[in-house]
């Protein structure tokens, strides 16, 4: 993989498929564990349906902007609609007893879940999801060589 | 690879074998029509058998609840049976785990109904 790639993908089930495919062939020939392989096409899943359903409700002329950045350290994936931006406060904790039985509501948590980091940017012109994995391997030898 | 769902009687109960991913789309609407086809035809005693379902998003996890949910409203019961290390983790973590009856055996899951 080079440093950065960048793709610009039609708000589509289709494009929910890809972004998934995408992820788990770059995280794979990054050296990620199988089961981090997994959370990782997950994480991107989950936040490629949000771009398509939620930003651009499936709108044809509004695009998903899917990127992964390599870094020494980390795998950086950010996924950008063109949506009128997420609202933060709005969203149920699903753990919550009263939420546990809805049917939607739990994208994001997953997210939390099996990244290391994620960052969300709503804005009037669209929502940025930053997910980043930590290569651990790398990071691990990194922290060691500091003591 | 898609979604399939194939279903048998076992002594009253209906046993819906799914194999494939359960995800947004396909997966998640084939899973609503079947349950809500059983339902229809006064199939109330339902088991899931997710043995061979390799994947399953937020979306199919909502239709696993939406399954267990509306079955459940209607004076049924519903079981998920032989869950794959992925699917068990995600119930986990999403605390589902405790909600739904899950089961490993078949017999005992059959027997198990009211």
């Amino acid at each position: 993989m080079e440093q950065t790639v960048s793709y610009t993908l039609d708000s589509t089930l289709e494009t929910v498929d890809h972004a998934e495919e995408k992820a788990t062939r770059i995280a794979t020939e990054l050296g990620f564990a199988d089961d981090e392989v997994m959370q990782i096409s997950m994480a991107v899943r989950e936040a490629a349906v949000n771009a398509v359903l939620h930003g651009n409700a499936y709108a044809p002329d509004k695009k998903v902007v899917l990127a992964f950045e390599r870094t020494p350290e980390d795998l950086v994936i950010t996924i950008r609609d063109q949506g009128k931006g997420i609202d933060l406060g709005g969203i149920p904790n699903p753990l919550a007893p009263e939420n546990l039985l809805k049917t939607s509501g739990r994208g994001i948590f997953l997210m939390r879940s099996f990244m290391d980091v994620v960052e969300i940017r709503p804005s009037q012109t669209g929502t940025e999801i930053k997910l980043i994995k930590h290569v651990h391997g790398r990071s691990a030898g990194v922290k060691e060589g500091s003591q | 690879m898609s979604m399939k769902l194939s279903t048998r009687q076992v002594d009253g109960v209906t046993i819906v074998d799914a194999s494939g991913r359960i995800t947004l789309g396909e997966g998640s609407v084939m899973m609503r029509d079947t349950v809500r086809d059983l339902l229809a035809k006064g199939n109330k005693k339902i088991i899931l058998n997710l043995g061979d379902v390799n994947y399953i998003d937020s979306s199919g996890i909502g239709e696993l609840v939406s399954a267990y949910t509306t079955t459940k409203n209607q004076g049924g019961e519903l079981k998920l049976l032989n869950l794959t290390k992925k699917v068990h983790d995600l119930l986990q973590i999403t605390k589902l785990y405790t909600v739904f009856d899950v089961k490993d055996d078949e017999a005992a899951a059959v027997k198990g109904f009211k």
